[in-house]
């Protein structure tokens, strides 16, 4: 017989987690669908009565969001334009209906390699907040998600918030999605930008990741390094030249390598330039 | 999960509810199975498909991905809630503007349509896609569905009551007072026809389905909402055939009354669960079952293929039977069914199948057809050498000297793949013994054939097993074949207990046929002004496993694959090969749409070779009234395809000006423009496919249909009482239906090959003029007399002329009717020679259809802009209807283009396995054509299939309009168009 806590704070929570292993489970968007229709086999913790792990918050260094925040809500927070692509971002994590349950810490916990929630948060240098009874650890979402459905997360932590540093709110962000059709589709490819201007109109700062190139979406830094100080009708051609070689896609259904290793560039350059907001190059994928 | 935690409380459409059951069962199946609110659709049990959408605290939700204990406290709103029961305007707007076909996905679209008309009660079209874009459909292209919740505000009663102030339409319950229902009507009928009709004064006709409960009261079976019609008009005797009122069987569509295969399951019955293959190609042996059984607590019995009392074949063609029912030491693909497991519905819940004491020997598989056919390859079945199932040939004057011969000649090749039904209710049904009679209500599209085949397997009489078809979410073809029905008959021939078995999308996804797919090489000449002088065709079609409709799709290809154009000289060559793939069967036009994808778009780089336009080559060269076709088939009335063309020609030009526009300027993004026509015979090729139709009389005043053609949201309960109606010369509101039930209403065939509004319709007419006739002959009148039905009391007018027949006063009949009429109808068909010549089909339809579409050059995308389609019906006995099947097949096409492969073992949901959603179906203009057949109803021709088959190719012809390349492997996904884009080979 399988067990089932639903804890009504996190030191309940971290308590049970304490005590043995669970499997915490919150929009179980990820969850139903792993299952299939095989019996429940984990002990289930479900975090979401834990009412302050939901919402969206403001500290002197950091926005927080909290780890059972819906994608809904996020898309319905007033937040800065540095988080318009997380905006864009949830708005395609599956459908109106996945939205409205599903957590951003759940997307970032299920390490896909096609989660829509993360290029968008590593370009806002987004932490991950973890939590055990031993205390509060933070890591960066690259330090988190280690691999395709791997983690950082240890039997008796859970991620709690996630993070952005106000210090890297600035600029404006877009997200492109590329996929086989219009709606509630796993992404061949993905990209989000990050872009500060200077006030002479040239590239202040610029913060690039890619998602379903590679096992973890990864930073693009020496094409944010290069683009750094150009002007944003340089954008295209910059992003033509670089080798990219932090990507290494693959085969697989949605898509060959050989195609994503392509598509991924000028996926790049339309998100840089919607970043940069120049809105006669705007185009969606 | 314990089970036994303390009850958990919430409130269901308004009502308060509180369930005892484990904290993390699925709110779906809490929903469906503990409340027994059926309205809230499982289509795929992982946030897919939509269906399950409900609100919870007013925000939609996948009710199959929320936990029970998230309900705590919460407010749960399902379709059943959303008007009670009354119709809300979103209701009656799906209604009036066609748009739930089968009704499957129905609740899904109604709730999140729901949530967003509650915050925006006037929506914009994409406002509505983005509101909508999680719920799938298959049948509709989505685009009565915008329309139904874009024109939703229409349908709000202008009443200040509290009803009409919450969007709720009255009265639907009562027959309208004539006020109300008319001011009602005005609105309804001005979208779905264009005549002013009064209210029909009396009770309107009840949905179908009620037939469903008629012998077996034991069990929960449709119990239909009371009638919501009579707030909409029905047309007058003598114009239902060319209307478009609402489908008769519409109102439990949007209310969720609707019974479909897994809405049926009585609460006695065990569930069934099958031990499926998981390798391509495996022997495999079993542990002791015995000691499984007894130690695996609520589990009553297993079997096996040595359980099977009859014979272990079956197969929808009786000389190709070959399909186990339960594999006998070999599973010959991935999710063959080897064993049963039949236990208590608790236990079902808490089995793990990976338990089963199977052990299985991974074998060498076969999954190319040209391994399949290389020297030495083993065979899957022993009789048939080089794994050939079957071929096809036709061949007609001498194409070889033609082609040489030819000043242009042109040639390609094209390879699809495997392409799933994706019909959002997975295969469900369930069985029970009725005395000595096995009775199996389960989803399909061919209750006779699924009838013979059961009791064949398990050694009974044809006549001790009964098909009651509940409603079908969705068929395509696929349910045509066996799925459940041997399976749940065999466990409860065993048990002696209801067996009832839902399969799962994935079993659903493994285990049933899929289109086969092909490759193709074609050759085609023509003489410098553009005249055909002759093609050649060679296509090999992957039949899996077994052969279901292989050699149907190898005998179609053939005949079709010249396109609707005049041919000379021609040869057409296709075989069935076998591997060990999914088993590949019939899909919406049986080979064709594969074949037409080769023919049109060669047709396109002829146009080019020759430099002429490509729609004005086509028209040139297609067949028109006394040509002959390539099967020697002399066509002497009703070729419309020369009408299709020149409709769409408008249009054409419209198009490719407006792509040079578009293309004036450099970009990423280039138009392209393509179009492709279609013809498709109507009926079973050079096979006898009779109908039978039996009506009658009924002393309360009823016109009594015995309707067996099976509706999965075509539309034939409407189309076939439409033709009922004139023909027999009374309103289509007196007719009640009488659904499908091989114990009470005649065989009127499969509902396949596009043949039950043709073939069917015919025996309708024929039937209902019988029964004409009869009354006419009773009150001894002419033909002229006009019949009234009024309380009971038959008035038959001729001029001053007028007797009135007291129905109660006559003896009714065994079937409790007063007059009654049988008539079957048979198209007039030859068999084929061996060259492929004769008489094929009686009748054919023809269509042609317009893609302009946007490709994104760098990334290899395709952005659809328009599609417009002109069909050739012969007559639109409902428009409505038939647009809406356009509108299906076109999205069906779009997906078979641009996105869908099945893999096995790689794509067996709805989240790798693609299908258009809401946002991939641009707007679509229909043009009905109607040139009669002289065989068909009122000459009405068949239309479910011919509007696929254009539109893959016309898509193909405009991306190479658009970029100057073609794409050579379908689906033209985004990696294959800019691999062609940039030259590449893949």
């Amino acid at each position: 017989m399988t067990r089932y806590a639903r804890p009504k704070t996190l030191d309940e929570a971290l308590a049970l987690l304490g005590e043995g292993a669970w499997r915490v489970v919150a929009g179980a968007t990820d969850f139903y669908p792993a299952l299939g229709n095989s019996p429940i086999r984990d002990d289930v913790l479900d975090i979401n009565a834990i009412g302050e792990l939901r919402g969206i918050g403001e500290t002197e260094t950091h926005v927080v969001i909290g780890a059972r925040t819906s994608w809904t809500e996020v898309r319905k927070a007033d937040l800065p334009p540095a988080f318009d692509a997380l905006k864009q971002a949830a708005r395609e994590v599956g459908s109106v209906q996945i939205q409205n349950v599903a957590s951003v810490a759940g997307n970032l916990c299920n390490a896909s390699p096609a989660a829509d929630g993360v290029p968008a948060l590593m370009v806002l240098g987004a932490e991950v907040e973890l939590r055990s009874l031993r205390g509060t650890r933070y890591l960066a979402l690259a330090e988190f998600i280690l691999g395709n459905r791997r983690t950082a997360l240890r039997p008796d932590e859970m991620v709690t918030a996630v993070r952005v540093p106000r210090s890297v709110t600035g600029g404006r962000s877009a997200f492109v999605k590329l996929g086989a059709r219009r709606y509630l589709v796993i992404s061949i490819a993905m990209a989000a930008a990050r872009v500060t201007l200077a006030g002479d109109g040239m590239i202040g700062t610029a913060a690039v990741a890619v998602g379903a190139c590679s096992a973890v979406a990864q930073r693009l830094r020496a094409l944010e390094a290069e683009l750094s100080g150009r002007r944003p009708d340089e954008i295209e051609r910059i992003v033509a030249q670089m080798a990219l070689n932090e990507l290494s896609p693959i085969d697989d259904v949605r898509g060959s390598a050989d195609y994503r290793r392509a598509a991924v560039r000028e996926i790049v350059a339309r998100a840089v330039l919607a970043a940069a907001d120049d809105p006669s190059r705007r185009v969606a994928a | 999960m314990k089970s036994e935690s303390a009850p958990i409380s919430f409130e269901v459409n308004g009502a308060p509810a509180s369930v005892s059951a484990a904290p993390m069962r699925r709110l779906s199946s809490i929903l469906r199975e503990e409340l027994g609110l059926t309205g809230t659709k499982i289509g795929c049990d992982a946030g897919d498909c939509g269906a399950c959408t409900v609100l919870l605290d007013d925000a939609p939700v996948c009710a199959c991905l929320v936990p029970l204990a998230s309900a705590e406290g919460c407010s749960v709103r399902t379709v059943e809630g959303l008007g009670g029961d009354r119709l809300t305007a979103l209701q009656a707007s799906f209604l009036a503007n066609g748009a739930a076909q089968c009704g499957i996905c129905t609740p899904g679209m109604l709730v999140a349509a729901t949530a967003l008309l509650e915050g925006n009660p006037r929506p914009a079209e994409d406002e509505v896609r983005d509101a909508l874009a999680g719920v799938l459909c298959r049948c509709t292209g989505y685009r009565k569905i915008i329309e139904a919740v874009v024109e939703a505000h229409r349908f709000v009663s202008s009443d200040s009551s509290p009803e009409a102030a919450a969007g709720l339409v009255p009265p639907p319950l009562a027959p309208p007072h004539r006020g109300e229902g008319d001011r009602f009507a005005a609105a309804a009928t001005k979208r779905a026809g264009d005549r002013d009709w009064a209210a029909v004064p009396q009770n309107p006709p009840p949905p179908c389905g009620e037939g469903l409960g008629v012998g077996v009261p034991a069990y929960p079976m449709a119990r239909p909402a009371k009638s919501a019609l009579g707030s909409f008009s029905f047309p007058p005797a003598g114009q239902a055939v060319g209307a478009s009122p609402v489908r008769l069987d519409g109102v439990v569509k949007v209310t969720g009354a609707d019974r479909f295969g897994a809405d049926v399951f009585p609460a006695d019955a065990l569930s069934l669960l099958v031990v499926r293959s998981p390798h391509h190609r495996a022997a495999f042996s079993f542990g002791d079952l015995g000691a499984y059984v007894r130690e695996n607590a609520g589990v009553v019995a297993v079997f096996t293929a040595a359980d099977i009392p009859g014979v272990n074949r079956f197969g929808v063609i009786p000389a190709f039977a070959d399909q186990p029912a339960l594999a006998e030491g070999e599973a010959r693909f991935r999710g063959e069914a080897v064993a049963l497991v039949a236990c208590e519905p608790w236990a079902a819940r808490e089995l793990d199948l990976g338990k089963f004491p199977v052990r299985w020997q991974v074998l060498p598989a076969l999954l190319d057809p040209s391994a399949a056919q290389a020297e030495g390859a083993a065979t899957l079945h022993a009789d048939r050498e080089g794994n050939i199932l079957v071929r096809g040939f036709v061949e007609r004057g001498d194409p070889d000297t033609a082609l040489a011969n030819a000043p242009v000649v042109v040639s390609g090749a094209i390879e699809t793949s495997f392409v799933e039904h994706a019909y959002i209710e997975p295969e469900a049904g369930f069985a029970a013994f009725d005395g000595e009679t096995l009775t199996i209500a389960a989803c399909t599209q061919s209750p006779y054939m699924d009838r013979d085949d059961t009791a064949k397997v398990l050694g009974l009489a044809r006549d001790k097993v009964r098909i009651v078809p509940t409603a079908t979410g969705g068929g395509f073809g696929s349910k045509l074949d066996l799925s459940v029905q041997p399976l749940i008959g065999l466990a409860a021939l065993k048990t002696g207990r209801p067996v009832a078995l839902a399969y799962s999308r994935q079993e659903s996804m493994m285990s049933t046929t899929k289109r086969h797919p092909a490759r193709m090489q074609a050759k085609l000449g023509a003489s410098t002004d553009g005249t055909i002088v002759g093609m050649v065709f060679d296509g090999e079609f992957d039949t899996g496993a077994y052969a279901s409709w292989g050699p149907t799709v190898a005998a179609r290809v053939p005949v079709h694959a010249s396109g609707p154009y005049v041919t000379p000289n021609y040869r057409a060559r296709s075989r069935a090969v076998h591997t060990n793939g999914p088993i590949a069967g019939a899909f919406r036009g049986f080979g064709v749409p594969q074949a037409t994808i080769m023919q049109e778009t060669l047709y396109d780089e002829l146009a080019e070779a020759l430099g002429m336009d490509r729609l004005q080559l086509r028209l040139k060269n297609a067949l028109r009234n006394g040509d002959e076709t390539v099967s020697g088939h002399r066509l002497e009335a009703g070729v419309g395809i020369v009408a299709c063309l020149e409709a769409l020609e408008p249009h054409w030009k419209r198009a490719l000006a407006d792509a040079e526009e578009c293309n004036a300027s450099a970009g990423a993004i280039r138009r392209g423009v393509g179009i492709a026509t279609c013809w498709y015979g109507c009926g079973n090729t050079a096979l006898p496919n009779p109908s039978t139709i039996r009506l009658g009389i009924a002393p309360a005043g009823k016109v009594v249909l015995f309707q067996g053609a099976v509706d999965i949201g075509q539309g034939s309960n409407t189309v076939i009482a439409q033709i009922v109606a004139d023909a027999l010369g009374l309103p289509l509101a007196d007719i009640e239906l009488r659904s499908a039930d091989t114990a009470t209403t005649p065989d009127a065939g499969k509902t396949s090959a596009s043949r039950q509004t043709y073939v069917t319709g015919r025996a309708a007419e024929k039937a209902a003029r019988d029964l004409r006739d009869q009354i006419l002959s009773h009150a001894n009148v002419s033909p002229a007399a006009r019949l009234h039905l009024e309380g009971g009391v038959l008035t038959v007018w001729e001029g001053e002329v007028r007797r009135h027949i007291d129905l109660a006063r006559m003896e009714p009949d065994g079937r409790g009717l007063v007059f009654s009429a049988e008539a079957s109808y048979d198209p007039p068909t030859t068999s084929l020679d061996f060259k492929g010549q004769g008489r094929p089909y009686a009748v054919y339809g023809f269509g042609a259809q317009i893609a302009e579409l946007d490709v994104d050059l760098r990334l290899g995308t395709v952005g659809l802009v328009k599609f417009t389609a002109a069909h050739d019906v012969g007559k639109a006995i409902n428009p409505l209807l038939a647009t809406g099947q356009i509108e299906g097949g076109i999205a069906q096409g779009i997906g078979m283009a641009l996105m869908e492969e099945y893999l096995p073992g790689r794509t067996e949901n709805l989240h790798d396995y693609l299908i258009p959603t809401i946002g991939d179906v641009p707007p679509i203009e229909t043009i009905l054509v109607e040139v009669p057949d002289p065989e068909g109803p009122f000459g009405a021709k068949g239309l479910g299939e011919h509007v696929l088959i254009p539109t893959a190719p016309a898509i193909l012809n405009a991306i190479r309009h658009a970029t100057g390349v073609s794409v050579r492997k379908l689906p033209a996904t985004p990696s294959r168009i800019l691999a062609a884009i940039r030259g590449e080979s893949r």
